[in-house]
């Protein structure tokens, strides 16, 4: 029996039992949805029709419809692309690499955030496929056998090897993501009183019975899955910064970007599973499950990367100097002092000087400011992405073709219509899937609940044990 | 015996029942519902629901089928095929341009009948083989749908209507003959010989005829300090050329020819580096001065005191007579310039634009003075390219206001757009009786006449010029007239009661030239000939003697008050005088010095626009006596102080969509003085509060500190030929290296070709024709000032223009480094695809889109491009064009791919591209394949020259050498080996691409 500190903050507050754990997570799947997730869904529709109709002028009209022109040929759309696939990152960071490190907080947020991630990769997802020029023909880059002749794939080309790093991200993801959901769903299974909510629970829980070799079998994929998605935390956002590493332009041409992204992609992921978690505690009432230590930790996590990638961002700039290459000396001093200077200061004031403030335990271990630091860490991580793909190359080798780029209402549209698109998907996985882990929140309750089992013999406890909580006639 | 077995048709037969045999006899014994379906049966006349439904079905199908059927277009073969056309083979005829601006000698290519590119012809000696941005477009004024498709003739409603020629001919020919008062023709110059003897023998017929003849830029000074011509200029034999205002490489007289002479003192080699020194005084920055060694900034009322004082300066050393001469600006180069005429005596050349009849006669003083006659102006060989008579005009239209002119017919000339005086031609036709127009549309003259006879295109009709006295032109039909209209001179002879057609009075009066049959054949197929048919004779002027050149150069010039500045009123290189501007390829095309397209504006000195409170765009207000216009303001380095430029051509109402109200008429501030027209007027600016973006190509004018492009100095390159151009090398830890030396890639190796261009910066003079020879060649899109001003133009080549910087890094950073300097150098460089052996567009395509081929060209496969855009990101050069939307087909784009009329101009070798891929320049590889193609029918190699790029064909100045690197016979091959570590480089040379284009470091003859 692991020896819990009695300094340490417990994980679980509120004295809660096996049964109160079933009880508030099942609340809101089984009660009808309310006002403010009502409203929420409303908005988010909004959104997604405003994406829908941007989605519609790209595809009918070209990809004219954006801002973008001879000289930056990309811009909002894969600025988006990496800041949604760098949001993803926390999820996968949070159940693969801390259930590796054996990190107990992280029961209760790891489901929410894998969903984000799954959802963040479906809208990162939308770039790569939406700024291409003829989208009907994206099945091209994936290696199929055709018809073309020996017509093949270009594997010199990073985005090929983004193809790969994305769909493998989200396959994993997506089955780690759903394996953890498999008891939860047989506990709601049983719990459920309409014939289709029974049904389709069922048909979710495949047959999951709760028995020992389930138990066994959960434990041995959820260990294997955790290993496989680890290498991809590092991997996905590796290979996305090589679409920049491996070109010529000055800005992307930089050996550093691979920790440089991954530390980003981690910093704005635990933004983000902030910012949602913060509502998601609030809305759901799982202050007991989500606690002010978990909020901790995570600042903590962030205030770690975000160190990281304000390092780098001097490193490039000491590199530039340092390399006597003009081009990448201008395009630095461009990006400070250029036409887009306000975007290079917008994202040295959220990336690198607000993180800075989680030193001190008060804002750290402060809702309100954490909520307000992880937006800020959102919007300079999208910056980031800007400053790094835009200012790079509206000026780059030669002056005769410097250009200015301004977005258009369509790539704004795109943009937050992918937040439309994220928030019903989360909104409707908060409504109708259990949006804290059960079970693993159960596995914890002993050892992390601030009561010591000891003093408690709590059979109400032990009467709920996941592995005998469910009886199956 | 057996039993005969029997068979039922069915239980009904075997039970037998009364009710079967009733009906056993007929063919379907039970009951069908058929006199139901036909309504027969009066008691239900309705359908029955199944059969509706069926019916439903069955025509919901039919009609989706038939409509889903594309729509039939059928590639119909010849029943008689004709014996010269060949499928697929072009065919070239000789012909040439000349369309009231420059004479240009051309081929054009025809493919299945249609014309779809000119060319230079290389058997002109004029012209040689050059061509102008003008010339390579006119081929879109053919498939113009502003055209008129039948003669109109003014109704009762006092509309046009349709007519046929013979009603026209019929009904002209009777008013003419009982017609009161003068005949009179006008027209712009015309340089063909048999035209003016069918106008001398249409106006025989009448008591009272004259030929008007004006030119909307006039040159009658010129004309007038000339006797009557303009000089036989040779710039090749100058090396010393002073202009005062003459952009003579871009649009003055005769671009091509000149071009084609001046460069040939700017090449420079190791073994012979010398290069002519060219001065320009001029107020606006043009392409000519762009060029220059050294340019001095003047005002327009300092032309005639620079002209006095560069006279002054000749004659003090020649032992002329000096004249009274009022302080020059720009002294100190003044007496450089002419210190440096006097000692190129016999090889140097002044020439001025200015239509002052005291500045050109000084400039023909200072010639003769200097010795130019018998080398730099070839008086044998007089141009007649310019023959307006600017009194002649003025008085015609005071006749025409008196009541004296009976009938005027208006041939290439339309004087309502481009004449200052134009209300007064407005009104005094009201006092015509008789009004006919020539024009092929009806424009803003033609739209107050009461005839339009169209004219067709010269690609239509045959023709003969002669542009210098001994040099003979033709001009035959590529195509017969696409619409119903009839060449001008058949008109005319047909109002003469001739029954001769202009063929013949062609042929007739080259008789005595080309002699026999086999003579006229050869002449037609050369499209140039030697000889002189002696029609052209010297326009009669006044000529002005020197004594009254200084008498008038002293007279106060129009003085600036206090607000006031002078305008000066220059001719664009695209547009010239606006004549023939409905040709969105004109229309696109990036303005040499400026970059703009789309529209004209206001050119400005920094310096006075911040005086003024004016910035770029902001839309101005410029007013004369009498007359004001409203256009946006362009920041133009190397504009005099207190001095604006606004270019002719624009502000067009009638010459069809592409042109209509785009900016702003600018000929009613030409003043007219003497009765000759300036160019020139005091106005006074203000700023409107609006403001109207202005379409650039390129936004950012200086190099900033790069060595994107090279230059030098002859000096330096006298002394050292390695010294002139910088290779960067790359620090490695054996010490720094070619770039070359340092690669991770593994080299492709090229058995068979190897193509390869080689740039020259020293000849290529930025005028922007390769630009638009590579979009007719390559069926480039035009997509319009606002997705211009979007930044996505398409042209596949493009010239960068750099404006130097006074400020360097050290001094003021980068910042500073992005003003151009106040008169700044400029230099151009031709940018296109470098098809780097090291592309870095080819590594980054996921689907292998763009890839090498064997023979060193970087490809494009338009069907494989997803559209990633990765390439064009991962480009240096920046040379990749998108597209951003369906350019043909889209009403969007109505430029000339819309149509069927203007999509005939596309080149049927070229793919149109659709929306989502991208493209860039190919090196013409429809052209290299044709090119091996010929050769491998005839078992041999391609020779060197036989395979050209369409932006080196079209060259004036043969600035860009394509070939075989493989081939050490070649030119390229020579041209590489003798520059290898002198002149030769490639753009970001450190990034080790490899292109295969390798550029010549500009040299300049700075004093």
């Amino acid at each position: 029996m692991q020896h819990v500190s009695p300094i340490r903050e417990p994980l679980v507050t509120g004295g809660k039992t096996y049964a109160d754990i079933t009880e508030d997570v099942c609340r809101q799947v089984e009660a009808k949805p309310n006002v403010r997730w009502m409203i929420a869904m409303g908005v988010s529709l909004v959104f997604l029709g405003i994406f829908l109709y941007s989605v519609y002028r790209t595809l009918w009209f070209g990809i004219g419809e954006w801002g973008l022109n001879k000289t930056v040929g990309w811009a909002w759309d894969i600025t988006n692309f990496v800041w949604w696939v760098g949001i993803g990152h926390a999820g996968t960071l949070i159940s693969a690499i801390l259930l590796l490190f054996r990190q107990k907080w992280r029961t209760s947020i790891n489901r929410a955030a894998e969903a984000m991630t799954i959802f963040a990769v479906i809208c990162a997802a939308m770039f790569p496929v939406l700024h291409m020029g003829r989208p009907w023909l994206a099945y091209w880059v994936l290696p199929l056998p055709n018809t073309f002749g020996s017509l093949w794939v270009n594997f010199n080309s990073p985005l090929l090897w983004d193809v790969f790093a994305i769909s493998t991200y989200f396959s994993v993801s997506l089955v780690f993501w759903y394996i953890g959901l498999i008891p939860d769903f047989a506990t709601i299974r049983d719990r459920a009183t309409g014939p289709i909510a029974r049904r389709a629970y069922a048909l979710l829980s495949m047959n999951w019975t709760g028995s020992a070799k389930h138990w066994s079998r959960y434990e041995t994929v959820s260990l294997i899955l955790a290993g496989l998605a680890t290498p991809l935390v590092l991997s996905v956002h590796t290979i996305v910064s090589m679409d920049f590493a491996t070109s010529v332009i000055p800005g992307w041409h930089t050996t550093i970007f691979p920790p440089y992204f991954v530390a980003g992609a981690i910093f704005s992921g635990f933004a983000m599973v902030l910012t949602l978690m913060i509502i998601t505690r609030k809305v759901f009432k799982l202050e007991d499950y989500i606690t002010l230590e978990h909020v901790e930790s995570m600042n903590k996590v962030i205030t770690l990367t975000g160190s990281i990638v304000g390092v780098a961002y001097i490193t490039e700039f000491f590199i530039a100097w340092y390399s006597g290459v003009e081009y990448e000396q201008y395009a630095f001093i461009n990006r400070a002092t250029g036409p887009y200077w306000w975007a290079y200061w917008s994202m040295m004031t959220c990336n690198v000087i607000t993180p800075q403030l989680f030193w001190f335990r008060g804002i750290r271990r402060s809702l309100t400011a954490t909520f307000i630091i992880s937006i800020f860490v959102n919007i300079g991580m999208w910056f980031e992405r800007f400053v790094i793909i835009v200012t790079s190359l509206h000026r780059d080798f030669l002056p005769s073709s410097w250009v200015m780029f301004s977005p258009t209402a369509i790539d704004v549209g795109v943009y937050v219509g992918t937040m439309g698109l994220f928030f019903t998907l989360f909104l409707l996985f908060a409504k109708f899937f259990p949006v804290v882990n059960m079970a693993e929140v159960k596995s914890i309750l002993k050892s992390s609940s601030g009561i010591s089992h000891t003093t408690h013999p709590g059979a109400s406890m032990h009467g709920t044990a996941p592995n005998n909580s469910h009886k199956h006639d | 015996m057996q039993e005969t077995i029997k068979y039922w048709r069915g239980v009904e037969e075997l039970n037998n029942t009364p009710e079967f045999q009733k009906h056993a006899h007929n063919e379907f014994p039970e009951f069908l519902p058929v006199s139901e379906a036909h309504g027969e049966d009066k008691s239900s006349t309705v359908a029955p629901r199944r059969d509706f439904l069926k019916l439903l079905g069955f025509g919901v199908a039919a009609a989706t089928l038939a409509s889903c059927e594309s729509p039939v277009r059928k590639a119909i073969p010849y029943l008689h095929k004709p014996e010269e056309v060949e499928p697929g083979v072009p065919n070239w005829y000789a012909s040439t341009y000349y369309m009231g601006d420059f004479y240009n000698s051309v081929l054009v290519k025809t493919r299945e009948g249609r014309p779809i590119k000119i060319e230079g012809n290389t058997l002109s000696p004029i012209t040689k083989g050059g061509t102008h941005a003008r010339s390579q477009a006119s081929l879109l004024n053919l498939y113009d749908n502003s055209r008129l498709k039948t003669p109109v003739v003014r109704d009762k409603d006092n509309k046009f209507a349709d007519t046929t020629w013979d009603k026209i001919d019929q009904e002209v020919r009777t008013r003419l003959t009982g017609v009161q008062g003068k005949v009179v023709l006008v027209s712009n110059t015309i340089i063909s010989p048999s035209t003016k003897t069918v106008i001398r023998d249409f106006g025989a017929q009448f008591p009272s005829f004259e030929h008007v003849t004006y030119d909307p830029k006039s040159a009658y000074a010129l004309l007038r300090a000339n006797g009557g011509v303009v000089p036989g200029y040779d710039f090749s034999k100058a090396k010393v050329i002073v202009s005062i205002g003459a952009d003579f490489l871009g649009s003055w007289i005769s671009p091509v020819e000149y071009s084609a002479q001046y460069v040939i003192n700017r090449k420079v080699t190791a073994e012979n580096p010398i290069m002519s020194r060219h001065f320009q005084f001029e107020t606006f920055l043009t392409m000519t001065g762009a060029n220059a060694d050294v340019r001095v900034p003047i005002k327009p009322s300092e032309y005639a005191a620079v002209a006095a004082a560069l006279y002054n300066g000749v004659a003090g050393g020649t032992g002329g007579t000096a004249i009274q001469a009022p302080n020059a600006a720009a002294a100190k180069q003044v007496e450089a310039a002419a210190k440096e005429l006097l000692s190129n005596r016999g090889a140097a050349l002044v020439v001025s634009d200015s239509n002052d009849p005291a500045v050109q006669a000084l400039v023909t003083a200072m010639n003769s003075a200097l010795g130019a006659e018998g080398s730099t102006i070839n008086s044998g060989a007089p141009s007649f390219v310019r023959q307006g008579d600017d009194a002649r005009m003025l008085r015609f239209i005071q006749e025409m206001n008196s009541g004296a002119v009976g009938a005027v017919i208006f041939y290439g000339a339309n004087p309502v757009y481009d004449h200052p005086q134009s209300q007064q031609v407005v009104n005094g036709l009201k006092k015509v009786g008789v009004k006919i127009s020539f024009s092929d549309r009806v424009d803003e003259t033609a739209a107050l006449v009461d005839y339009v006879c169209p004219d067709s295109h010269f690609l239509e009709s045959w023709n003969d010029y002669e542009p210098k006295r001994g040099y003979l032109s033709l001009a035959q039909p590529a195509i017969s007239p696409i619409f119903q209209t009839r060449q001008a001179q058949d008109t005319l002879l047909k109002w003469t009661g001739s029954t001769s057609d202009y063929y013949t009075v062609i042929q007739r009066n080259w008789a005595g030239i080309v002699g026999t049959a086999e003579g006229w054949d050869k002449a037609v197929h050369d499209g140039v000939a030697s000889g002189t048919t002696g029609v052209h004779q010297p326009v009669s002027v006044t000529p002005i003697t020197l004594a009254a050149a200084g008498v008038s150069v002293n007279k106060a010039r129009p003085a600036a008050g206090n607000n006031a500045v002078e305008l000066v009123i220059y001719e664009k290189v695209a547009i010239g005088t606006g004549q023939h501007t409905n040709n969105p390829w004109l229309q696109e095309m990036s303005d040499p010095t400026t970059k703009a397209v789309w529209d004209n504006y206001v050119t400005i000195s920094s310096a006075l626009a911040k005086e003024l409170e004016i910035e770029q765009n902001d839309v101005v207000r410029v007013e004369a006596k009498g007359t004001s216009l409203e256009l946006p303001a362009l920041i133009q380095p190397g504009q005099t102080y207190k001095t604006i430029g606004i270019a002719v051509g624009y502000g067009r109402t009638n010459a069809g969509q592409a042109a209509n109200n785009i900016g702003a008429n600018v000929y009613p501030f030409v003043t007219v003085s003497d009765n000759a027209l300036q160019y020139n007027n005091v106005v006074t600016i203000t700023k409107v509060g609006a403001e109207k973006p202005i379409a650039q190509t390129q936004t950012h004018h200086t190099v900033m500190g790069r060595i994107v492009v090279q230059e030098s100095t002859l000096a330096k390159y006298k002394q050292d030929p390695k010294s002139v151009t910088e290779y960067i090398k790359i620090a490695t830890p054996d010490g720094p290296k070619n770039p070359q030396s340092v690669s991770l890639w593994q080299d492709y190796e090229y058995k068979n070709h190897h193509w390869g261009m080689v740039i020259d910066l020293n000849s290529c003079i930025g005028c922007g024709t390769c630009t638009i020879s590579c979009q007719v060649e390559n069926n480039v899109p035009v997509v319009g000032k606002q997705e211009v001003l979007n930044r996505r133009e398409m042209h596949w080549l493009r010239i960068d223009r750099y404006y130097s910087s006074d400020a360097t890094r050290e001094d003021g950073g980068f910042e500073k480094m992005e003003n151009p300097a106040d008169n700044p150098a400029v230099i151009f460089q031709p940018m296109l695809c470098q098809h780097c052996n090291h592309a870095p567009c080819e590594t980054v395509c996921p689907v292998a889109a763009t890839m090498h081929s064997t023979e060193g060209l970087n490809q494009m496969v338009y069907n494989r491009c997803v559209g990633t855009r990765y390439c064009a990101n991962n480009c240096p050069y920046k040379v990749r064009r998108f597209n951003w939307f369906n350019y043909a087909n889209n009403e969007k784009f109505d430029y000339n791919m819309n149509d069927d009329l203007g999509k005939m101009v596309l080149n049927p070798d070229v793919t149109v591209r659709s929306r989502g891929v991208m493209e860039k320049c190919s090196f013409c590889v429809q052209r290299i394949q044709q090119g091996k193609l010929e050769a491998k029918k005839e078992s041999r190699r391609p020779v060197d020259g036989e395979i050209v790029t369409a932006c080196a064909q079209s060259c004036p100045t043969n600035a860009i050498i394509f070939g075989d690197m493989l081939d050490p016979n070649s030119q390229i091959s020579q041209v590489l080996q003798r520059e290898k570590g002198e002149r030769a480089f490639h753009v970001l040379e450190e990034l080790n691409t490899q292109p295969n284009v390798t550029y010549l470091t500009k040299i300049r003859n700075q004093a």
